[in-house]
C-alpha cells in the first residue's frame, strides 16, 4: 500500500503511449505514401516510427512484437532503398501490417495472447514483396556489406573537392588499413540537451568493429572561458571498412539532426589528402577549418552534398525539422478531472464569498469588491484552460476510421477511398471516444449499403473507387463531423415500403423525403436487401442517433438520389460545461441546455387553448405549439390552471419538434459545470445531469426531449415534494 | 486469554432514528455531515430526500427514517447526513442524531429471529446488547436499494 507506482511499469506504460504516436505517424506516413507524396523523408518517418517500436519492444522483451517489426521493417528498408515502389498491393500490405503491428503493439500492452497465426500469414506476404531482388537483402542486419556496397567511385568526384579535402585526416600511422569508413561526428549543444552522451555512440561504434577514435580538442577555449554548456569536441573515427553503411547509420540513429555527422567511405589513400596535411599539424589545422567552429556555412556543407547522392536519401538531416513537433507533455486524465472538479469547486467558492461580500455592503469600489472581481476573471479564465487541456485533435480517431473503411471494403468487396478533413479540429476526450462506436457504424453502413458495386457504378457514369469523406470543423461553438459518400443516395421508396411492412407508419402515410429519411433513425429499420456480415444484424441507425444524442449531440441526414448521403453530426465542445439558462420552477432553480432555447414567450390568458382536458397548446405567430407544464410535469406542484401572465420558453429539439415549457421565472444564462447523477438506485425523468450553484445548492439539468417524450405516459404529481418542502423548507 | 487472536472484532456506529437505535458497521462509513438542503429529485421515492452538494460531487440522500417505515422527523440542526459507500457508489443517510462508536466481537452479534413478512423490509443483518440497549446493526446492501430491484 506505501508505493502503488511501479517505476518499471511507468516506464512501460510509457511506451506504450509513445508506440500510439508512433502508429499515428506510421499511419500518416502511409497515407502519404499512398497519395504519392514524392518527399522521400516520408518513408524515412515510416521507417522510423516502425524501428522505434521495435526497439522500445526489445527493450522490454515483447518478443512477438520485435518480430514482427523487424521483418516489416526488413521490407520497408527496400522502399526506403528505391528497390519496392509503394504502391498498389505493397501499400494494401503495409497498412493491413500497421494494423495489424497496432494490434500486437496492444495485445502486449493488455498481456493479451498475441494473433501469431495472421502475424506468420502477414509477415509471409510481406517476406514475398521482398522474393524479387537478391534473397540475401532481406536479412540486411546479417547481410556481408557487399549486398548494400555504394557507388562511391561514383559520388567521390562530387564530394571529394567540396568536403573531403578540407577535412582534417588522422595520421596515418594511426590509419586503419583502406578501405575504411571515416566518420566525422561534431556535435551541437541540442545533442546533450536532450541526454545524449557521445561516449556511449563511440563505444557502440567500436562493438561494430576495430575503430580508431581521435577526438579534437582545439576548439576548447581556457578554462576561464569555458561555457559549459557549449559544445567543444569533435571526434573522427576510422572504422573497418567490412561494415554496412546502414549499421554505422543505425548507431547515429537517435541523435538524428543533433550532431554534424558524415561518413565517408576511403577506398585507398589516394582519396585523402597529401599525408603533410596529417598527424603532426593536424591540431593546429582544425582550427583553421570552418568545421571546428559551429558556423552555420561550414555545417550546410555536407547537407549540400546530398541530393546528389540516390544512395544517401536517409540522411537525417531532414528529420530534425519533421521531428520539432511542438513539445507536449502526458497527463494522466484522471488529473485532469481533479482539476476541473477543484475549479468547479474554485467557481462555487468564489460565488459564495461574493454573496457573503454583498452581505456586509461594502463600497462597489472597495478594494475587496475589485479584488472579487478580478478572482472571478481569472477563475473564468481557468476554466476555459482546463477545458482546453481536455480537448483533443480527431486525428487518431479518423486514423481508426481508415482502418474500419480498409477491412469493411475488403469484406464486402467494394473499392472505397476515405478522404478526410480537419484532422486537427479539438474537442473533449471524453467525446471522441465515446464517437469511436457510432463512427465506426456509420462508417460500415455507407460501406455496405451506401455505395453500390463497381458495375453501377460505372453505369452510372463514376468511377468505379467510392470516396467516403470524413470530415470535422468548428462551427459556431459545436463540432461538425460529416461522414458522406458518393453512393446511390437513400432508396426513399423502399425505405418507404420497409417502414409499412414492419408497421412503423400506415400505409397511406404520405410524407416528404426528410421526414422519410429520418425513418431510418427508427429502431428495426434496415433497407438492406440482405443482410451482411458487416451491418444489418438489428442494430441500426437508432443506436447511433441514441449514442450521438446521449452526448448533447444532433444527427441529421441530407441524400440525393445517385449522389450520395451525408450524416452531419453536431456535437458540444466538451461535457464538462454547458451553455445553460438558470429557470426557476415550483421554487427549485432548474438548468435547461441554453441550445433548444429559441425565445421566452409571455403568456396572456388567449394564448393557450385546450386540446383535450390535461393537454394545452399556445399559439405561437400562427402556429400551434403543444405546452407542458414543468412543474406539474417533475411532480413538484399541481397543474397551473390559470395562464394569464405565466412566462414559457419556446424550444426545438433536434427533430424540429417545437414545444412550449411553462416556467415560473428566468433567473440566469450562465455556463455551468455537469455534475454526473448516480443512477444506480435511482433515475429521475426529464433530467440529464446535475450542476452545482454559486451557493452550493445543486441544480438540476433538464433533458427537454425526454421531458416531451414522457408526457405522452401520463404521470402523477408526486405527493411526497410539497409535504417534505413544508418540514424541511 | 480474553483476546483470542482468531477473534474478529468490528466497530460499528450506533445512531437515532425516530427515537430507535441502529447501527453501521462503520467500515462502510466515509464521513459524517450536518444537515444541508437537498435538491428534490421528480419523481423520486418518498424515501430519496433529494442530491446534495458533496465537495463537488451530487450525493443522493436518503431519509432513513422513511426508508425503515418510521415517522419521519422534523428536520433541525442536529440532524446529520451519514455518508456510506456501497459497493464503490455514496450514498447519504439522514438520521437524527449519531451517538456512539463502539468496538465489539463479531461473537457478540445475534441473527434476528425471523419474522420479517416483506423481504424489502429485512433490513436488519444483526442485533447486538450494549449497556443493557438493543441495538440493530443495518444491512447497507438491503437499505439501498438496486435500481433493478425496484424496477422489478
Amino acid at each position: 500500500m506505501s508505493d502503488p507506482i511501479d517505476p518499471m511499469a511507468e516506464i512501460r506504460a510509457s511506451f506504450f503511449v509513445e508506440c500510439e504516436e508512433l502508429l499515428e505517424a506510421l499511419q500518416d506516413g502511409l497515407t502519404e505514401l499512398e497519395n504519392g507524396d514524392g518527399d522521400p523523408e516520408t518513408i524515412n518517418v515510416v521507417f522510423r516510427a516502425v524501428h522505434s517500436i521495435k526497439g522500445g519492444a526489445g527493450a522490454f522483451g515483447l518478443e512477438p512484437l520485435v518480430r514482427f517489426a523487424h521483418r516489416y521493417e526488413t521490407v520497408l528498408e527496400e522502399v526506403r532503398a528505391h528497390r519496392l515502389a509503394p504502391v498498389g498491393d505493397a501499400i494494401r500490405l503495409f497498412f493491413e501490417a500497421a494494423d495489424h503491428l497496432s494490434d500486437l503493439v496492444r495485445a502486449c500492452r493488455d498481456d493479451l495472447p498475441t494473433p501469431e497465426a495472421s502475424s506468420d500469414a502477414l509477415l509471409a506476404e510481406l517476406d514475398a514483396l521482398l522474393a524479387d531482388p537478391e534473397p540475401e537483402e532481406t536479412k540486411p542486419v546479417d547481410s556481408p556489406p557487399l549486398g548494400v556496397a555504394i557507388d562511391l567511385p561514383d559520388l567521390d568526384p562530387v564530394e571529394e573537392p567540396k568536403v573531403a579535402a578540407p577535412l582534417p585526416v588522422p595520421p596515418d600511422n594511426m590509419a586503419l588499413p583502406f578501405p575504411h569508413w571515416l566518420i566525422r561526428f561534431r556535435p551541437e549543444s541540442e545533442l546533450y540537451k536532450t541526454g545524449n552522451e557521445p561516449l556511449l555512440l563511440l563505444r557502440q561504434l567500436a562493438q561494430l568493429g576495430e575503430c580508431h577514435v581521435d577526438c579534437d580538442i582545439t576548439a576548447l577555449p581556457a578554462l576561464t572561458d569555458l561555457k559549459p554548456e557549449q559544445p567543444y569536441l569533435n571526434w573522427t573515427i576510422q572504422l573497418d571498412g567490412g561494415l554496412d553503411e546502414a549499421d554505422i547509420r543505425d548507431v547515429f540513429e537517435f541523435v538524428d539532426g543533433l550532431c554534424d555527422l558524415q561518413i565517408d567511405r576511403v577506398d585507398g589513400p589516394e582519396n585523402l589528402p597529401p599525408p603533410g596535411s596529417a598527424a603532426p599539424t593536424l591540431a593546429p589545422k582544425i582550427v583553421d577549418l570552418p568545421r571546428a567552429a559551429p558556423s552555420p556555412p561550414a555545417t550546410e556543407v555536407p547537407l549540400a552534398t546530398v541530393p546528389h547522392h540516390p544512395d544517401r536519401i536517409d540522411e537525417p538531416h531532414k528529420s530534425s525539422t519533421g521531428a520539432t513537433a511542438k513539445s507536449v507533455v502526458r497527463v494522466d486524465l484522471e488529473r485532469i478531472e481533479r482539476l476541473v472538479n477543484l475549479i468547479g469547486e474554485l467557481v462555487i467558492n468564489q460565488a459564495m464569498l461574493a454573496q457573503s461580500l454583498d452581505s456586509v455592503d461594502l463600497s462597489p469600489h472597495s478594494d475587496a469588491m475589485n479584488g472579487l472581481e478580478e478572482f472571478q476573471r481569472l477563475t473564468r479564465d481557468i476554466q476555459d484552460s482546463v477545458i482546453m487541456i481536455r480537448a483533443q485533435p480527431v486525428k487518431p480517431l479518423f486514423q481508426r476510421m481508415s482502418r474500419i473503411v480498409r477491412e469493411a471494403s475488403s469484406a464486402v468487396g467494394k473499392e472505397v477511398r476515405l478522404i478526410t478533413e480537419g484532422e486537427t479540429t479539438e474537442i473533449d476526450k471524453t467525446v471522441i471516444e465515446r464517437l469511436t462506436d457510432p463512427l465506426t457504424h456509420m462508417i460500415r453502413n455507407a460501406i455496405d449499403h451506401g455505395f453500390e458495386d463497381a458495375p453501377t457504378r460505372q453505369a452510372a457514369g463514376k468511377p468505379s473507387e467510392g470516396q467516403l469523406r470524413l470530415s470535422a470543423a468548428h462551427r459556431s461553438g459545436r463540432v461538425v463531423i460529416e461522414v458522406s459518400d458518393d453512393g446511390g443516395g437513400i432508396n426513399r421508396a423502399r425505405v418507404h415500403q420497409i417502414a409499412v411492412e414492419k408497421g412503423l407508419i400506415p400505409v397511406e402515410a404520405v410524407l416528404s423525403d426528410s421526414e422519410i429519411d429520418n425513418l431510418l433513425f427508427l429502431p428495426g429499420l434496415s433497407t438492406a436487401a440482405k443482410s451482411t456480415d458487416l451491418s444489418g444484424r438489428g442494430v441500426g441507425m437508432d443506436v447511433v442517433r441514441t449514442a450521438i444524442q446521449a452526448l448533447g449531440g444532433r444527427i441529421s441526414i441530407a441524400s440525393e438520389q445517385g449522389k450520395g448521403t451525408a450524416f452531419t453530426l453536431s456535437l458540444p465542445l466538451t461535457l464538462a460545461v454547458l451553455d445553460g439558462m438558470v429557470i426557476n420552477v415550483a421554487g427549485e432553480t432548474l438548468v435547461l441546455p441554453l441550445n433548444v432555447v429559441i425565445e421566452s414567450l409571455s403568456l396572456s390568458h388567449d394564448d393557450v387553448q385546450m386540446l383535450r382536458p390535461g393537454a394545452f397548446l399556445v399559439r405561437v405567430r400562427g402556429d400551434f405549439v403543444p405546452l407542458y407544464d414543468l412543474g406539474a410535469m417533475l411532480g413538484y406542484r399541481a397543474a397551473r390552471t390559470d395562464y394569464n401572465q405565466s412566462n414559457a420558453l419556446l424550444i426545438s429539439l433536434d427533430d424540429d419538434t417545437r414545444a412550449a415549457l411553462l416556467i415560473d421565472g428566468i433567473e440566469d444564462q450562465r455556463q455551468v459545470v455537469i455534475k454526473g447523477l448516480d443512477d444506480s438506485f435511482y433515475r429521475a425523468p426529464g433530467i440529464a445531469a446535475a450542476t452545482i450553484l454559486g451557493d452550493g445548492q445543486i441544480a438540476l439539468i433538464i433533458d427537454p426531449g425526454d421531458i416531451i417524450a414522457g408526457s405522452t405516459c401520463p404521470r402523477s404529481t408526486d405527493p411526497g415534494l410539497p409535504e417534505k418542502r413544508a418540514r424541511y423548507g | 486469554m480474553a483476546d483470542h487472536p482468531q477473534e474478529k472484532k468490528l466497530e460499528l456506529l450506533t445512531f437515532r432514528v425516530a427515537e430507535q437505535e441502529y447501527s453501521l458497521d462503520i467500515m462502510s462509513v466515509r464521513e459524517i455531515r450536518g444537515w444541508t438542503r437537498a435538491t428534490p429529485m421528480p419523481h423520486a421515492p418518498s424515501y430519496m430526500r433529494g442530491v446534495i452538494n458533496l465537495r463537488g460531487t451530487v450525493l443522493p440522500v436518503m431519509d432513513l427514517a422513511l426508508r425503515l417505515n418510521l415517522p419521519s422527523q422534523e428536520a433541525n440542526a442536529r440532524n446529520v447526513i451519514i455518508v456510506v459507500t456501497l459497493n464503490g457508489s455514496l450514498t447519504g443517510l439522514l438520521v437524527d442524531a449519531v451517538s456512539d462508536i463502539v468496538a465489539m466481537a463479531v461473537d457478540d452479534l445475534h441473527a434476528p429471529p425471523d419474522m420479517a413478512t416483506d423481504p424489502h423490509m429485512a433490513v436488519v443483518r444483526a442485533l447486538t446488547v450494549i449497556n443493557d440497549r438493543m441495538i440493530r446493526v443495518l444491512d447497507l446492501a438491503a437499505v439501498i436499494p438496486n435500481r433493478s430491484d425496484v424496477a422489478a
